[in-house]
């Protein structure tokens, strides 16, 4: 277990080598029961290398991890228990229907009472009276919605979002931050990474800059009050690119 | 038992899937279904060592369809990137392995029961007293044939050239399972007794242990990214 019992991530020295190509370059990242993390960054910069790695799809080259108190060497199966990813992609069956799909993960996870809790989540993220329809005539913004049902099934500690709004109309968008936002007024903790400055800022409590493979900046949320973001975002990604 | 518990999950899945769509089996099913109507009519019925060519029909048909269907079979995990969500579930990676060769062996089963009534049907050969050998033959032959086809399936299921590549990649190793399960069909075909290619059915029955063994050991390395 992890010395301070709120910590759900805790990274120390994270790099990734593809080839010559050093995609992440030491990163250190903590992140804390309830915390939301938004972490920007330019395209190349890392960001889905490092869900990737917190996700347990890549292999990290050096450096340590630990998810809710499991080293990443030691009980990888169990660890991937403690996710849920949200990506650009959904994962989904397009021609299973929306029942079928979450059936499917939950026997995956292993789930009891199965039934239920497909009803349950498919009622709450609304998509109850679309239960029994293919995925593939869902809109982008009912297969996103569906697609967060999927990553909370198994009820995991940490939700990592992988540049989720990609493909999102602005009203599929709106809708798709106030569920995040509810889901963090629920304490669900939350990682999330985008290159858009303009989503999420509101909700989030830490933000950080991902830049050249590496954490250039961080903070709360709160100690930016006054402060222009946006400003900080193209100071420090600049500084990187010389 | 958990374990096998969610291979069967994931073989149900693609067996729901293809319920749905009726994409796979029927275009397997078609396509062996007219290699034998093509050699029956290159060939005709009670020409001379028909008893030699016949059961190298059938394979052709069988394995044509297969490779078919094993091109396919990947289509669905990559379309979503479903095989990612996959990855990401608490189960050994094996376990997609396993999942994935079931269902491949459950569509290349009907394919082949419904393929064996029509070329009897077309080479005017009654079937039914050869049927137990010709179940010890298909049984023994396709798992051995679809576990390493699903192996390569995966390796080349991100290739753009996948229908190409696979065949290319896959003929060569299943050359052994060729060459036995057209000489144990040709002696069922004449009513001759198993024991007599008691060796080909051995090596058969080797190929499919060892085949099913390494792709449960590398399929972790053959899909992770």
């Amino acid at each position: 277990m992890d010395k301070d019992e709120n910590v759900i991530i805790r990274a120390e020295g994270l790099a990734k080598s593809f080839g010559h190509t050093r995609a992440l370059k030491g990163i250190d990242l903590t992140v804390r029961s309830g915390d939301f993390w938004l972490i920007f960054g330019p395209n190349g910069a890392g960001k889905s290398t490092l869900i990737g790695i917190l996700a347990t799809l890549l292999k990290q080259t050096k450096g340590k991890l630990t998810i809710d108190g499991i080293h990443s060497g030691n009980d990888i199966v169990e660890l991937r228990r403690k996710i849920g990813v949200i990506s650009h992609q959904t994962f989904l069956y397009g021609d299973l229907t929306a029942y079928e799909n979450l059936s499917f993960y939950g026997r995956l996870y292993g789930i009891d009472n199965l039934k239920t809790k497909v009803t349950g989540m498919l009622a709450e993220m609304g998509l109850a009276d679309w239960a029994d329809e293919r995925v593939r005539n869902f809109s982008r913004g009912m297969q996103q919605r569906l697609t967060i049902a999927r990553a909370l099934l198994h009820g995991p500690s940490i939700l990592l979002l992988d540049e989720p709004g990609t493909g999102l109309d602005q009203h599929a968008m709106r809708h798709f931050y106030h569920l995040l936002g509810d889901l963090h007024s629920q304490k669900q903790t939350i990682l999330m990474t985008s290159h858009n400055l303009t989503i999420g800022l509101e909700r989030c409590t830490h933000l950080a800059i991902l830049a050249g493979g590496r954490i250039v900046f961080s903070a709360q949320k709160s100690e930016l009050d006054g402060k222009n973001f946006e400003e900080i975002y193209f100071y420090y990604t600049e500084k990187e690119r010389k | 038992m958990k374990y096998f518990k969610k291979v069967l999950a994931i073989t149900v899945k693609d067996l729901l899937l293809e319920a749905h769509t009726k994409e796979l089996t029927p275009a397997m099913l078609i396509f062996s279904l007219i290699v034998i109507v093509i050699f029956n009519f290159s060939f005709e019925p009670g020409m001379q060592n028909s008893d030699i060519i016949t059961p190298g029909i059938l394979w052709i048909a069988f394995v044509f369809a297969g490779m078919l269907g094993l091109a396919r079979s990947f289509a669905e995990e990559h379309e979503q990137e479903a095989i990612r969500g996959l990855m990401l579930a608490p189960v050994d990676h094996s376990a997609i392995y396993l999942g994935k060769t079931l269902s491949n062996l459950v569509f290349l089963f009907c394919v082949e029961i419904i393929s064996v009534l029509a070329f009897g049907i077309f080479f005017n050969i009654n079937i039914f007293p050869i049927l137990p050998g010709l179940a010890v033959v298909l049984g023994l032959a396709t798992p051995g044939f679809v576990a390493v086809g699903t192996l390569y399936a995966a390796m080349a299921s991100n290739i753009r050239l996948r229908e190409i590549l696979l065949p290319v990649l896959l003929f060569p190793i299943i050359v052994p399972v060729l060459i036995a399960a057209v000489k144990i069909t040709g002696v069922v075909l004449k009513g001759q007794p198993l024991s007599g290619v008691s060796g080909w059915l051995n090596l058969l029955a080797a190929y499919d242990g060892i085949f099913i063994i390494v792709g449960v050991l590398t399929f972790e390395y053959v899909i992770e990214e």
